[in-house]
């Protein structure tokens, strides 16, 4: 039976209405992830707009754009604003909110209205850490450690710890309604097993966020209690400012895979569509993201080597940072299979995933050194960490994110975005991105800390690199802020289908109607059957409108639907 | 049918999805909220390892009579709630609806004791953030108790007691505005989800109770 387009005339999720209300008040998972992309698109570019200021400030060793406790408030509210309200909510927000009930064959998330709430509090987070920029921003970095940001710091600190709690429940929430979704809404027929592997790994995403998240929020709360006079962590009063050190990274570390799990998901889809293979070891590559998960948990310590922790447990947080590299290269190797072989189809999500699999092994190598006791001693709190991290969150989170958006696009307005302006700034990102971050790595084992506004004369070189990559990556992400707007009313009607790809996704139409599919459609097979599907096409690059193989149920009763 | 689609929220096939949904979404929801509290515990477990004898001299302070009192009102309140669970399962509407109040009721009777104990510390000088008014007795004193590991207790007590504190509030209103529902007779398979996943709530937040009070009022006996 096939699945033919549905005819135009009958109102998809953006069609159905357009009142600011209807907006407002929704419980659609679409649209609620459209309102996370539009959110989430305006804190990027807050964040990193505060990034622009302080290369800038660093292209010379002196303080002649900002001073210090100018650049003390600007690389803090890059971190908050990106971490909290970019990297977090990001792939799970806008991709997860959409695809994850559509992937399942479900009509909408678990709990609708808790998913409309949790875009609220992440908007209200937002609006209080935005207000404590303008009451004159923090100065404590994202970490918010103790004893300096709990009594002595003279800046909006107990503003943006409220700003970052409330944030944590949005979170929280989003979690929740992920597992509950993933545990009750699967369609018939959809097994655990033939899940995609991006709904595995935003599993495995929110449960490190309702298992960590309380805990962020708790010690951030403590903090901002003490800001208000109630000693907790204050060494006056025989309080221990490390136990926040654990606190925060009990959550901060795993955290850490709450970014960039969601994008292993993306990565998976993307590496399958475009080599037109199966995932190699589909088993392993659901498995690698719950140990990712699991073991996430257990190595917080690795961040604090030098705060005076027991050596023993600095060791036994070692190891185990050492073992989280198994789940990750089995990732890593397993796209490199799927790839090996296949009939690679290089378009702008293709090149986003390629960006992906070499910046994120850069990324973990090097969180490898770090892991290793010795070599962290010396670059600690170097640029070496600075350019580690980047390279996992911007070179592998956000090219990833880059990549899902571009391949999803069609399914999320039913436009095409211009492929050869995408390819263009893919590359432009890609090249801007290594000159930023590539010269930090280098400066950092020469000896440059971190969060400094000056620096010695013998490291400008590399920091006018990494000034001029930094232009070149800021310029790249306008191309496609500026072509997917256009896309919006120019860009040419998308098909059901425009990738021919296998998901249960591109069985409805673009963009889909509110509950997804016209019928609830039955399982029968995994999200990854690509020889069936390209059995007649010759030339990959060339669209080729799918037969659909599954058949599908009856609608629900119309008496049911409001 | 017709009656089921009335409850059936239009995204779930069938009542038992839907039960299945909100259960796991509250037991999911308490297990954020053990880490959340266990945060808390954390903290005073390390300190009072720390300095055992500051956390039972402060210990000492609290009132164990009052403490006691709330623990049975809470306890109470915890078999009034499952009653209420089960009357609501049997779609009995009057035993629910009195069962519900009877259980904000009893939350209300622990919060006014406990707002009585508050009461009595603030006038003994002793409030969130205070050290001025905390004498140790010299024999401690000479072990090495300063009033500053004293005073990081009440700091715990008093956020701890007072997160479960609002945490009881919450429950109250979700009680009060199931006990509304209930009463108006609506207690279709539904509303009687409701009151079973709120239930599972109170229940958590009585069991951080069990923790609090043998951790902070019971630590100075010997």
């Amino acid at each position: 039976m096939s699945l033919a387009p549905l005819s135009l005339h009958k109102p998809n999720y953006l069609s159905v209405s357009n009142t600011l209300r209807s907006w407002l008040l929704t419980t659609d998972h679409k649209r609620i992830a459209i309102l996370f992309l539009i959110s989430i698109t305006f804190f990027f570019f807050i964040g990193g707009f505060a990034a622009v200021l302080m290369r800038l400030e660093l292209m010379t060793p002196h303080a002649d754009v900002v001073d210090k406790e100018a650049y003390n408030r600007l690389f803090t509210i890059h971190g908050v604003v990106l971490i909290f309200f970019f990297l977090v909510p990001s792939i799970p927000g806008v991709l997860g909110n959409f695809l994850i009930p559509i992937m399942i064959g479900a009509r909408d998330m678990a709990f609708p209205r808790l998913n409309l709430a949790s875009w609220y509090l992440y908007l209200i987070g937002g609006i209080i850490v935005l207000t404590s920029i303008l009451i004159g921003g923090a100065d404590t970095g994202w970490t918010f450690y103790t004893p300096y940001s709990s009594v002595y710091s003279n800046s909006a600190v107990f503003t943006m710890a409220v700003g970052v709690f409330v944030a944590g429940f949005s979170s929280i929430l989003t979690g929740l309604n992920f597992i509950v979704t993933t545990h009750t809404m699967r369609a018939p027929g959809m097994t655990w097993f033939r899940l995609p592997l991006f709904i595995w790994s935003h599993y495995a995403t929110a449960l490190i966020m309702i298992l960590g998240t309380p805990v962020l929020a708790i010690a951030v709360l403590m903090v901002a209690v003490e800001r208000m006079g109630v000693g907790i962590f204050d060494p006056a009063l025989g309080g221990d400012p490390i136990l926040f050190q654990h606190l925060f990274w009990f959550y901060s570390h795993p955290a850490v895979y709450i970014m960039v799990l969601p994008a292993f998901g993306v990565i998976s889809e993307l590496v399958t569509c475009f080599s037109r293979k199966r995932i190699f070891g589909y088993t392993f590559v659901a498995a690698a993201s719950l140990a990712i998960a699991v073991l996430g948990f257990l190595v917080w310590g690795h961040h604090m080597f030098v705060s005076g922790q027991s050596a023993y447990a600095s060791m036994v947080f070692s190891i185990i940072s050492f073992t989280i590299a198994v789940p990750s290269g089995i990732k890593v190797l397993n796209w490199t299979a799927t790839i090996y072989k296949g009939r690679v189809w290089l378009t702008t999500p293709m090149l986003y995933a390629f960006g992906f699999i070499g910046l994120f092994t850069i990324g973990g190598v090097t969180g490898l050194f770090l892991a290793a006791m010795a070599i962290d001693v010396h670059v600690h709190d170097t640029y070496f960490v600075i350019a580690h991290f980047h390279y996992i969150m911007v070179g592998g989170t956000v090219m990833a994110y880059l990549g899902g958006i571009h391949f999803w696009w069609p399914k999320m307005t039913g436009r095409m975005y211009p492929e050869g302006w995408a390819v263009f700034s893919a590359i432009l990102i890609f090249v801007g991105f290594n000159l930023t971050f590539f010269p930090q790595f280098l400066v950092g084992y020469l000896g440059m800390p971190r969060r400094y506004h000056i620096y010695p004369e013998e490291y400008q070189a590399l920091n006018i690199l990494s000034t001029a990559g930094a232009s070149i990556l800021g310029i790249g992400y306008l191309f496609p802020f500026t072509y997917l707007l256009w896309s919006l009313r120019r860009g040419p009607r998308a098909e059901s289908n425009p990738w021919d790809a296998a998901g249960l996704e591109w069985q409805t139409t673009s963009p889909p109607p509110t509950f997804n599919f016209e019928k609830t459609p039955i399982v029968t097979q995994e999200a990854y059957a690509y020889e069936l599907v390209s059995q007649e096409d010759d030339l990959p690059g060339r669209p080729n409108p799918t037969e659909g193989e599954i058949p599908v149920l009856d609608a629900p009763p119309q008496e049911d639907q409001p | 049918m017709s009656s089921e689609s009335s409850v059936l929220a239009h995204h779930f096939d069938d009542l038992e999805q839907q039960h299945e949904a909100a259960t796991l979404g509250m037991w999911a929801f308490l297990v954020t909220e053990l880490l959340f509290f266990g945060g808390l515990f954390t903290g005073y477990t390390v300190y009072r390892w720390r300095t055992p004898l500051a956390f039972e001299e402060a210990s000492r302070h609290l009132d164990l009579w009052l403490g006691t009192i709330n623990t049975g009102v809470l306890l109470v309140s915890s078999l009034t709630m499952a009653l209420a669970v089960h009357a609501a399962q049997l779609s009995r509407h009057r035993a629910a609806t009195m069962y519900l109040l009877l259980t904000v009721l009893l939350g209300a009777g622990f919060l006014i004791i406990k707002m009585v104990e508050y009461g009595h510390k603030f006038t003994q000088g002793i409030y969130p953030g205070s050290i001025e008014n905390i004498h140790v007795p010299p024999e401690l004193a000479a072990q090495g108790v300063q009033p500053n590991n004293v005073a990081l207790f009440y700091s715990f007590y008093f956020t701890t007691t007072g997160l479960h504190a609002l945490h009881m509030l919450i429950g109250m209103g979700l009680l009060l505005s199931l006990a509304v529902r209930t009463a108006r007779g609506r207690l279709m398979g539904e509303a009687a989800t409701r009151v079973e996943i709120t239930g599972l709530y109170w229940h958590f937040v009585d069991i951080v109770w069990i923790f609090v009070f043998p951790l902070y009022y019971l630590i100075g006996l010997t």
